[in-house]
């Protein structure tokens, strides 16, 4: 059942100064919401991926809260602004406390 | 011999029909769902009695869902995102599963376009709600009905 969260993060390692490039992530993670029952009945507890939080050097670009309704292995993709060379990292916070973490350097050139 | 693969099968298919439907019965009367009232509670509870002005979201949902499990929302909130005026948070409630939050997105002016793409799931057939704050203080709403074919909760 558990496997081991892997993010994946696509999105070009270059880029013109200023250019608006498209992100795009996924994690894998059975987002269990918490609402189904297992074979006897009882309710399987809640393990989700309840945050992401992008940051390009250290500064947050977007978070994003997760609720119960998010599917599994969360996909998403959104638009990030290259301002100079440096390095988006990505961050997922999972219900237990583990965090997993992607990083891409980004080249102006 | 044919005969009775055949009369086994649909013996089978009959069977698990029936424990579907059982299962069902069970799971049903305790899923209490999120109603309309419970999303306008939310939204109550993040913006109190804030103006809600219908326009700016994009929100992009299939009309009909077959798959509740994985239902694409995509969505952009018209905006410069600039220092001075930027959307700072957009939230997603559903109005027709167990619970009415299903995310809550915040940027900031170093994201170029207050949008992304998502991956959510689905009870029933049901409306979802977009609220967007902007840096001005405006607050801004969209929703759109999907109609979900096989549910994506429990089971």
């Amino acid at each position: 059942m558990t496997t081991k969260p892997t993010p994946r993060v696509r999105m070009p390692a270059t880029a013109k100064a200023g250019e608006v490039v498209e992100v795009k992530t996924l994690i894998s993670h059975e987002m269990e919401s918490g609402q189904r029952k297992d074979k006897d009945g009882k309710l399987i507890p809640r393990k989700i991926i309840k945050q992401f939080v992008a940051k390009f050097d250290g500064k947050e670009i977007l978070r994003a809260d997760w609720h119960g309704a998010i599917s599994a292995n969360p996909y998403q993709s959104f638009f990030v602004r290259v301002p100079a060379s440096g390095t988006f990292t990505f961050e997922w916070l999972d219900d237990d406390g583990s965090v997993y973490a992607a990083e891409q350097k980004v080249t102006v050139g | 011999m044919r005969d009775a693969t055949t009369t086994r099968t649909r013996r089978e298919f009959l069977a698990t029909a029936v424990s579907g439907a059982v299962a069902l019965a069970v799971v049903g009367p305790t899923i209490a769902n999120a109603a309309p009232e419970q999303v306008a509670a939310e939204i109550k509870k993040l913006f109190g009695d804030k103006k809600l002005i219908d326009g700016k979201i994009k929100l992009d949902l299939p009309s009909i869902a077959e798959n509740g499990l994985v239902v694409p929302l995509n969505f952009e909130v018209e905006s410069p995102m600039t220092e001075k005026d930027y959307v700072k948070a957009v939230h997603f409630f559903a109005e027709g599963n167990p619970a009415p939050g299903i995310a809550n997105y915040f940027f900031t002016p170093m994201s170029p376009k207050a949008a992304a793409q998502i991956r959510i799931r689905l009870a029933q057939t049901q409306n979802i709600v977009a609220v967007a704050e902007m840096s001005n203080g405006e607050i801004y709403t969209a929703k759109k009905e999907v109609k979900v074919t096989i549910g994506g909760c429990g089971g």
